[in-house]
């Protein structure tokens, strides 16, 4: 075998790995499904009233693309805890002392990660169909909606990847993981349109990725322009090379 | 000597801790080398160095022909390490973490399942194989732990502090099962606490302090060094112990200690058979009865203590 399907070989077996602690600890995959789906209901039923008559159109169509955001980025966050846990396990020496892919370990979790956020999507919409949510715009790009949501948490999982990397100790990688995604959620038009904020915030709103991936994924799902999407494909591109080039420097660093 | 570990020189140093000094040593293929010292000796960094898992600050280590810093990546396939602490996934079954490691080796699907079996077996663990390594024992876990360092037949084999936290039988299983693998050709450098354990299994020993060999050889030259023989005696009458010491001192002028403690009498005899000839005979000449009489060397405690007394002493 050469180098790379070895290296390849190396990141399916610790994407594996972390898939049957998934499977091993349901707590870990039903958590992460019951609190999107929670927000779903309450902000469905609680806030779709009032945000409705601001100009959303049916408020579930708005809502479920930019909470399947929401919840593709609290996912990644996790990476954070587990990183850090096993980096002060002793697995990480063993893994090392190994003759495998340096960025096998990482990788193997964003990877692992990426597919439970696909299966939390899947049951997202399928809630989501059951209170009213419909694609208006067709199956293909019902499809390219999903594979954008997906590859937008994958992209900011290296982030989490990086801080986890950073802060080393599970307990503080906890906050750390969590504090830098609120102001990038609710600074966006994940759960209401940006221009009910005040100006300033909005120059900030509108541009940030949250905000161009939601309406990028809306315009697959709802139809309309896909103006967002070339700033969301530059954005997730940056987010990946950056962070995934930080946290194998980071991997390699760590001793 | 044919030497499958060559260290030379090496420093490492951690902030302002110097963790490793001007350490040199070789170590024979088809043996074990044991790395002996206190917490905080500079073992578990020196071993980090020849797993390739830390770099060396200064100069040069091969291992099994490899260079630690220039071919780590080569190294890692003829290695195995087995850590401190169990480096095993706790969610994961005993035989899941054997496969994911023997697949980590890049061995196909079917041999990895095979080779995972086979270690279960050697290690015993064949009943728990299909449950998660939580509900391990402590031994358990160390055993898969070992084995898992197994899984790809390696040349040199690194244990860091192997039995610590083990029971009695534990331990002496691990013991055993490390000479077989000696047996079968597998060079080992273990590092341990205990002395006791690295006179059973080191063919050759490198005493640690404070990051610096404070000597090597084996632990028979270690004992030699330190000054010999001793003669112990166990009086048949404790009552006697120090009219007995009195005798002795008549005869060899020396050092002759009451141990209390262990109720025994003890003095060097570097003439060895000789001496304790001489000494049986006063004590017969007294009418002294003894329940036992023997030469031992000094046990690598003593050694221990001895060296980094002097260590400490010229500080």
């Amino acid at each position: 075998m050469t180098d790379f399907t070895n290296g390849l070989s190396d990141i399916l077996v610790i994407t594996q790995r972390n898939l049957i602690r998934y499977r091993r600890l349901p707590q870990l995959v039903i958590f992460s499904t019951v609190q999107p789906i929670m927000f779903l209901l309450l902000f469905n039923y609680v806030f779709g009233g009032a945000i409705q008559q601001t100009g959303t159109g049916n408020y579930i169509n708005f809502l479920l693309p930019g909470l399947i955001i929401q919840s593709v980025l609290f996912g990644g966050i996790q990476a954070s805890v587990g990183i850090s846990t096993d980096m002060s396990s002793g697995i990480v020496d063993r893994l090392r002392s190994l003759p495998i892919s340096r960025v096998a370990f990482i990788s193997g979790r964003v990877l692992a990660d990426t597919i439970r956020n696909l299966f939390v999507v899947l049951i997202m919409i399928g809630v989501g169909f059951l209170i009213g949510f419909r694609f208006e715009a067709g199956i293909v790009n019902a499809f390219i909606a999903v594979v954008l949501a997906v590859s937008f948490g994958f992209a900011f999982s290296w982030i989490s990847v990086a801080i986890g990397l950073f802060v080393k100790n599970p307990e503080a990688a906890q906050p750390a993981g969590f504090i830098w995604i609120f102001p990038l959620v609710f600074a966006s038009s994940v759960f209401v349109p940006v221009q009910t904020m005040p100006e300033w915030l909005q120059v900030f709103a509108r541009n940030q990725p949250v905000t161009k991936i939601t309406q990028a994924v809306r315009s697959f799902t709802a139809g309309g322009s896909h103006d967002a999407l070339i700033p969301v494909l530059i954005w997730m591109s940056v987010i990946t090379v950056l962070f995934m080039g930080l946290s194998v420097w980071l991997y390699r660093r760590s001793q | 000597m044919d030497s499958i570990i060559s260290v030379q020189k090496i420093y490492k140093t951690f902030g302002k801790t110097q963790a490793l000094s001007e350490v040199s040593f070789e170590a024979e293929r088809g043996k074990v080398l044991g790395l002996l010292g206190p917490n905080g000796a500079g073992k578990t960094t020196l071993i980090r160095i020849l797993t390739t898992l830390l770099s060396p600050d200064k100069g040069k280590a091969i291992v099994a022909g490899y260079d630690v810093a220039k071919e780590a990546q080569k190294l890692r396939s003829v290695i195995g390490l087995a850590g401190q602490y169990a480096a095993v996934d706790e969610t994961l079954t005993g035989r899941e973490n054997l496969e994911m490691f023997a697949r980590l080796y890049h061995l196909g699907r079917k041999e990895s399942r095979n080779r995972a079996s086979a270690i279960l077996k050697e290690m015993s663990l064949e009943e728990a194989g299909n449950r998660p390594v939580k509900t391990y024992s402590g031994g358990m876990r160390r055993r898969l732990d070992v084995g898992a360092s197994l899984i790809f037949e390696p040349q040199v084999l690194f244990l860091d502090e192997p039995t610590t936290g083990l029971d009695p039988r534990a331990r002496n299983d691990l013991w055993r099962f490390i000479h077989s693998l000696v047996e079968k050709g597998t060079s080992v450098v273990l590092t341990t606490q205990y002395l006791e354990e690295a006179d059973a299994l080191a063919d050759r020993i490198v005493l640690l302090d404070k990051g610096k060999v404070i000597t090597q050889g084996t632990s028979r030259e270690l004992k030699r060094e330190l000054g010999g023989n001793m003669v112990e005696i166990e009086p048949k009458d404790w009552q006697e112990s120090k009219k007995i010491a009195d005798l002795l001192k008549n005869k060899f002028n020396q050092d002759v200690r009451i141990k209390d403690s262990h109720q025994l009498i003890t003095f060097p005899a570097p003439n060895g058979p000789a001496d304790l000839r001489d000494a049986l005979n006063i004590l017969e000449e007294s009418d002294i009865e003894l329940l036992h009489i023997s030469l031992t060397q000094p046990t690598l405690d003593e050694v221990f203590l001895s060296f980094t007394e002097k260590e400490t002493k010229n500080d």
